[in-house]
């Protein structure tokens, strides 16, 4: 998958919009009215090297993660590839079980350590899988940042959100208390969290608002990338319409690239202009978001997106889609490892008896996009 | 035809935690479901669906109005509550915690016939339960543990346990909220199977507008312990009159309206606004200065499902 050269100039945003381009939430500001940081200035603040021209910002190269408990392996993610250029978006959808959020957390080895960790993670030309401990840190948060799902369990309960914002500035740049405090106050309102609660404990405020907090906090350091793992799972649908404008618009102003990981298809669609799809461990199919959602060319994509019904579809009225079988058990997977065919073989409508003993990879299924499935070399289903 | 379940102005308020005014989770709520009907019940978290259907399977005893089975008002004693749940049974949201993990599925399954005393040829009930929830061949789930389950396989057993008893109705609240995207869709076809081959009614509560288009005929939205609008999916979620449905729909990720962001305060049951309850976050107040709204409080909607939908509110009509 070739990396989607877009440099876009911050100062004229919506100038520079692909085909593909996400639909803009109406009603969202698209930054006219407010200052952009530049990702050069942002990046120049950031102690993460330049990257070249014609690199992009995250190189992920034949990834692997395998939880190893005595002599128990699991595969959890099994050779994932991909690139993300600055100010891009990439949604990554897949169930419980699929590698999509134990893949998000390797990239910047947030894994326990009973999770080995192989191939390469190059962020700005920097393989973070090999940097040492010291440069991983100074990359996290500064250059890369999380928002982890759940929100209460990320925040430390203790200690105000106040100081919780001010720990990575105070940590990564030369700055004082005062001028760390004056950021979070900043951030607060940025995200819709009014800064005279930089007092407040975590348990002071709603879930939405927390989801807002750990946003906030994932900027403080002007990062190049976010990863998002499942930012508005646990929200009810009002409020995470709320988060999802308010992620959108930030990205859209800063020029901030995110990995936003999901179980839920239709909110990465419409948030994110790529989109993989995961299933035991491996991308089964990544492109334009539009492309994946109206044209699928991987059967698991088809059944995932049938899974989320649209309202007024005329097709799923008394009629709930879903999908026989259930994914891979841990065990399975590590069978699946050693053999040959396709994962998702057992649970597929389509498939045929070359299935289980053809090694299946990603293939070009079309422009800017790949399948994991042998109908695409068959060019079937077009 | 009778309702197989009814509610009449439900209330049902929690007594105040300390310094607080007390919670008025629902707050008159009128509700029918009728032989063979899936009724939705749905709205976000602190409305008070889930109270709702705790009420209605007497697992909450109502502070006002009345619960109806069968048209036979509910009563509360011990023996006219298990009465009752043979014919309402409960589903719950996470099977992981519905099930115990030291109980096989056999037993899992047969609990409610033995507590009623239905233990003649109860292999052969269980059996035909798990079937039904399909979990074929029955013979081979029957001796499994919880953890050797997938997540739909639990629920399918959770299912199970409520088909045993033979029951005329089921509430199940947010039964497939726990499960994955793929795993949801064969739980609701479940459903729809079991409405279409044994007549089962259903109260399906959920935060999942899409679940009701998928499954339910009529779907009640819930804001802050009343019903604020009610009627057939197709009116509810196609035509939708009250401004918080068009805000619910609106903020789909698929709906071509553009979104209707509410703000303010989450609603509180302990401190319910005056006049109409929605108004403080209500765009159609905002932008037509209405103080109706502010002042005057709406009548309770009927639980009649015969008429066209009804919305609770000043403005539209």
């Amino acid at each position: 998958m070739t990396a989607r050269d877009r440099t876009r100039a911050p100062e004229t945003p919506g100038s520079t919009r692909g085909p593909d381009r996400v639909p803009e939430t109406p009603g969202a500001a698209s930054g006219q009215d407010r200052t952009p940081e530049t990702p050069g200035e942002a990046s120049g603040q950031a102690p993460a090297p330049q990257g070249r021209p014609g690199t992009p910002m995250l190189d992920v190269r034949d990834l692997r993660v395998t939880y190893r408990n005595g002599e128990r392996a699991v595969p959890a993610v099994r050779g994932v590839s991909f690139t993300l250029d600055r100010g891009q978006t990439l949604g990554v959808a897949g169930e419980s079980g699929s590698g999509k959020s134990t893949m998000a957390l390797s990239l910047l080895r947030l894994l326990a350590p009973s999770a080995e960790v192989s191939g390469e993670v190059l962020f700005e030309g920097e393989d973070l899988l090999t940097a040492r401990w010291a440069r991983l840190r100074a990359v996290r948060w500064s250059a890369a940042s999380v928002v982890f799902q759940g929100a209460m369990s990320a925040l430390n309960p203790v200690r105000t959100i106040g100081e919780q914002i001010c720990e990575p500035i105070l940590l990564h740049e030369k700055v004082g208390q005062r001028e760390a405090r004056r950021r979070a106050a900043e951030l607060l309102d940025s995200v819709g969290v009014p800064s005279r609660r930089a007092g407040s404990y975590p348990h002071e405020f709603s879930g939405g608002q927390r989801q807002r907090i750990m946003i906030a906090m994932s900027l403080a350091c002007r990062p190049d990338l976010i990863i998002a793992d499942e930012p508005t799972t646990a929200l009810d649908v009002m409020v995470q319409a709320q988060v999802l404008e308010l992620l959108g618009e930030l990205v859209r102003e800063s020029g901030i690239g995110v990995i936003m990981i999901s179980h839920d298809l239709s909110v990465l669609s419409h948030m994110c202009e790529r989109l993989a799809v995961m299933y035991a461990g491996r991308i089964a199919e990544i492109g334009p978001s539009r492309q994946l959602i109206a044209e699928p060319r991987h059967p698991y994509t088809r059944a995932l997106g049938r899974a989320f019904p649209t309202i007024g579809d005329p097709a799923s009225r008394l009629a709930p889609a879903g999908l026989p079988g259930d994914p891979p058990t841990p065990s399975e997977l590590a069978r699946l490892s050693e053999g040959r065919g396709c994962a998702f073989e057992p649970r597929c409508s389509e498939a045929v008896a070359a299935c289980r003993t053809e090694t299946v990879e990603l293939w070009p299924s079309g422009p800017r996009r790949e399948a994991a499935c042998l109908r695409v070399l068959e060019g079937s289903g077009t | 035809m009778k309702p197989v379940l009814e509610v009449r102005d439900l209330m049902v308020t929690y007594p105040p935690r300390r310094g607080a005014a007390p919670a008025r989770a629902v707050d008159g709520v009128n509700l029918q479901v009728r032989q063979g009907e899936i009724v939705a019940l749905v709205g976000e978290s602190g409305c008070g669906k889930s109270t709702l259907a705790r009420a209605l399977v007497g697992l909450v005893k109502p502070t006002g109005g009345q619960v109806l089975g069968g048209g036979e008002p509910l009563g509360y004693s011990a023996a006219a509550l298990k009465a009752y749940r043979r014919h309402t049974q409960l589903v719950l949201q996470d099977p992981g915690g519905a099930l115990n993990p030291r109980q096989n599925v056999f037993d899992a399954v047969a609990e409610g016939p033995r507590l009623h005393g239905l233990t003649d040829r109860l292999g052969e009930r269980v059996h035909a339960a798990l079937a039904r929830a399909g979990l074929r061949p029955p013979e081979e789930f029957a001796g499994r543990f919880p953890h050797e389950m997938s997540g739909g396989q639990q629920q399918r057993v959770v299912i199970a346990g409520a088909l045993a008893l033979e029951p005329s109705v089921i509430v199940a609240d947010e039964p497939v909220a726990s499960l994955d995207a793929s795993v949801r869709g064969e739980i609701l076809k479940l459903i729809l199977e079991l409405r279409d081959s044994l007549g089962l009614s259903a109260l399906v509560v959920s935060h999942d507008l899409g679940l009701a288009w998928n499954i339910a005929d009529r779907v009640a939205v819930m804001y802050l312990g009343r019903i604020v609008e009610t009627g057939t999916v197709e009116e509810v979620l196609l035509r939708p009159k009250h401004p918080y449905t068009r805000a619910l729909l609106s903020v789909l990720p698929d709906s071509d309206e553009r979104p209707v962001l509410l703000t303010g305060e989450p609603p509180d049951p302990a401190a319910v606004p005056g006049g109409c309850r929605f108004h403080p976050r209500c765009p159609l107040r905002a932008a037509e200065q209405d103080t109706l709204c502010d002042s005057r409080d709406l009548p309770v909607l009927t639980g009649d499902p015969s008429g066209s939908s009804l919305a609770a509110c000043h403005l539209v009509h």
